[in-house]
């Protein structure tokens, strides 16, 4: 057990790095891209596809018992397209064709062009309402699967957030676990001052949600997190990531102006350099 | 309208849609209702006494509602959202286009006291926008039920019909336009009265009015065609464009603004084929004074009345030319 815990810690860090590369190559491809949002959840997303908690079947993607991944923050999708190519959802060739006419891989999601992808998403604020629908649906037909939904913290500034927040109390929603990849900044600069947040635990307590924080880099920390979440009946999770913007590359990380910026070659180069070794984020 | 309606000549349109509601519960199992506070205004509570565990009610939150009911609908249910055709279309309209249309989810969305069938709420509880944007969203069926009868076949023909659906429905007593069911058939417009001398395209209550004028104008020689273009979009091409084949001018009539309903997009499905006068009448771009239903219907020229002074001017020019 514990052989194998730290098989899918070891096994998921790999993958978040090999994710990371892949998110730059998309974004060079286009030559611009919203690194920062993308780069901060890839451990979470990494950890979800790759450290035995998703439970989804890249040969079965619609299959009717898998678990839900709603990625309300649409514009951290390429973090989640990159853990659909090393899960074998989509080919790897759609990397390179990121923003295209046509592609598949876009900017923001879109459920009818890609396998593995359960919403279509980009505007902020949508993602929980959806989580909590199909937690709904499962609970109805006395289904065991769970509904992760992936926020930024920015988009908490969205009222219907706190609309769905309120509604997952009310209809007791033990396996919808919300995400929120804390970054602690908007595309105006820190959260607080845009539009303070915090005490940002309280809130989601307050709205009757469990609350699980962790460090959303470190990979152990959050893998046993999400082992844990759902053990209180009747009540929705939240995991409130404490992340960094622009995780794993040294010049992107926590600058505002990364959350969405074009790409020159020699940043490029840098980035797959530095992306090359271990992310160092978890210290 | 106040007092108690001749229930030969008018019939409750919640009452009507609430049973039906209640009625398809037991036909279609994975249907469920969602609402916003609204149960009872909505006439759902049958459904909720019958089905507790289909049926959902978010409070006032109608972003949340929309939202929610697209994640059942991405889990094999068959939502139909019941609330005020305002609160749909522009307080959650954005969850509307992205969420449920852009996905092309199996959603119903039953966008009840629309137009000025809540007229003493004002503009804030009245909607004469929602066809026009509604229309607007790619792959939307878009349907404006003219009477009791013919909201309940909607609502049944929505629910059987794969893929999103907004419904338009009324509030309170409106004119019986049919007394008996009509075949029934999304895109189909149901011919109500025929003639060559002039048609009148109406949906929604303004069916009844057009009826009422057609009749009107045939006892003065005036044969009027009536068409109950209950479904907006897909429009039926092949009825409008055969109006204006076969009659000398159309006139179109909606409880809607004069911008984005059935006027415009008749005038649009005819904008290739030259030769027929259409004649709009509807809410001319004002938001209205307050007041009883029927009462501002009259004061705005939403009447038969209204519709035959406007035949007989249109006839009148269409000789002149």
């Amino acid at each position: 057990m514990v052989a194998n815990a730290q098989h899918n810690i070891l096994a998921a860090r790999e993958r978040a790095r090999i994710m990371r590369c892949h998110i730059v190559k998309m974004f060079n491809a286009a030559g611009h891209g919203h690194f920062g949002g993308s780069l901060s959840c890839a451990d979470i997303v990494a950890a979800l596809y790759f450290g035995g908690i998703l439970r989804v079947d890249a040969t079965n993607p619609a299959w009717p018992d898998r678990d839900r991944l709603v990625m309300s923050k649409g514009h951290g999708a390429p973090a989640v397209y990159a853990a659909l190519v090393e899960r074998g959802f989509c080919p790897a060739e759609w990397i390179a064709e990121y923003e295209r006419l046509g592609a598949h891989f876009s900017t923001h999601p879109n459920m009818h062009m890609i396998p593995g992808i359960d919403m279509s998403a980009g505007s902020l604020g949508h993602g929980l309402s959806i989580g909590v629908g199909m937690a709904l649906a499962a609970k109805m037909d006395a289904k065991d699967y769970r509904v992760y939904v992936v926020l930024g913290d920015g988009e908490l500034n969205e009222g219907m957030v706190w609309e769905a927040a309120m509604s997952a109390g009310k209809f007791a929603l033990d396996h919808l676990v919300a995400i929120v990849d804390r970054n602690n900044l908007c595309v105006g600069g820190c959260t607080e001052d845009v539009m303070p947040l915090e005490p940002l635990a309280d809130k989601w307590r307050a709205f009757g949600w469990r609350v699980h924080p962790v460090n959303g880099h470190d990979m152990a920390g959050i893998l046993d997190t999400f082992a844990t979440v759902g053990e209180s009946r009747g009540v929705p999770n939240v995991v409130i990531a404490e992340t960094i913007k622009g995780c794993g590359v040294s010049f992107m990380a926590g600058k505002r102006e990364w959350h969405g910026h074009p790409i020159c070659d020699a940043e490029f180069q840098k980035a797959m350099a530095e992306l090359g070794g271990a992310c160092e984020c978890t210290e | 309208m106040h007092g108690v309606m001749d229930p030969a000549k008018y019939r409750k349109i919640r009452d009507e849609f609430g049973d039906t509601v209640a009625a398809l519960g037991a036909e279609i199992p994975d249907m469920v209702v969602l609402t916003a506070d609204l149960m009872y205004p909505t006439r759902t509570e049958k459904f909720a006494q019958l089905y507790p565990r289909r049926f959902f009610d978010v409070g006032v939150a109608e972003q949340n509602l929309v939202g929610i009911a697209a994640g059942l609908a991405t889990c094999g249910k068959i939502p139909l959202v019941a609330d005020y055709a305002n609160f749909i279309c522009l307080r959650a309209g954005e969850q509307v286009r992205n969420d449920i249309v852009y996905t092309n989810l199996n959603v119903k969305l039953a966008a009840l006291s629309s137009g000025l069938t809540f007229g003493v709420g004002g503009p804030s509880h009245q909607s004469y926008e929602d066809l026009g944007l509604m229309r607007a969203l790619p792959g939307l069926t878009v349907i404006v039920p003219s009477d009791a009868r013919l909201s309940g076949l909607a609502v049944r023909a929505a629910m059987n019909h794969r893929g999103p659906v907004f419904l338009r429905l009324g509030r309170d007593e409106e004119k019986i336009v049919y007394a008996e069911n009509p075949p029934y058939e999304i895109g189909r417009a149901i011919q109500l009265r025929d003639g060559r001398d002039i048609a009148i395209l109406a949906n929604g209550p303004m069916v009844a009015e057009a009826v009422e004028a057609a009749d009107g104008l045939a006892e003065s020689g005036i044969r009027a065609r009536v068409l109950d273009v209950h479904t907006l979009k897909p429009i039926d091409r092949e009825a409008v464009e055969a109006c204006a084949r076969e009659t000398r001018g159309i006139i179109t009539v909606e409880e809607h603004n004069i911008i984005g309903g059935l006027g415009s997009a008749v005038v649009e499905t005819l904008a290739e084929e030259p030769g027929c006068p259409v004649v709009r009448i509807g809410i001319p771009d004002i938001f209205p004074v307050i007041g009883p239903t029927f009462e501002l219907r009259r004061h705005l020229g939403l009447t038969a009345a209204a519709v035959m002074e406007k035949a007989r001017q249109l006839l009148a020019g269409a000789k002149n030319r």
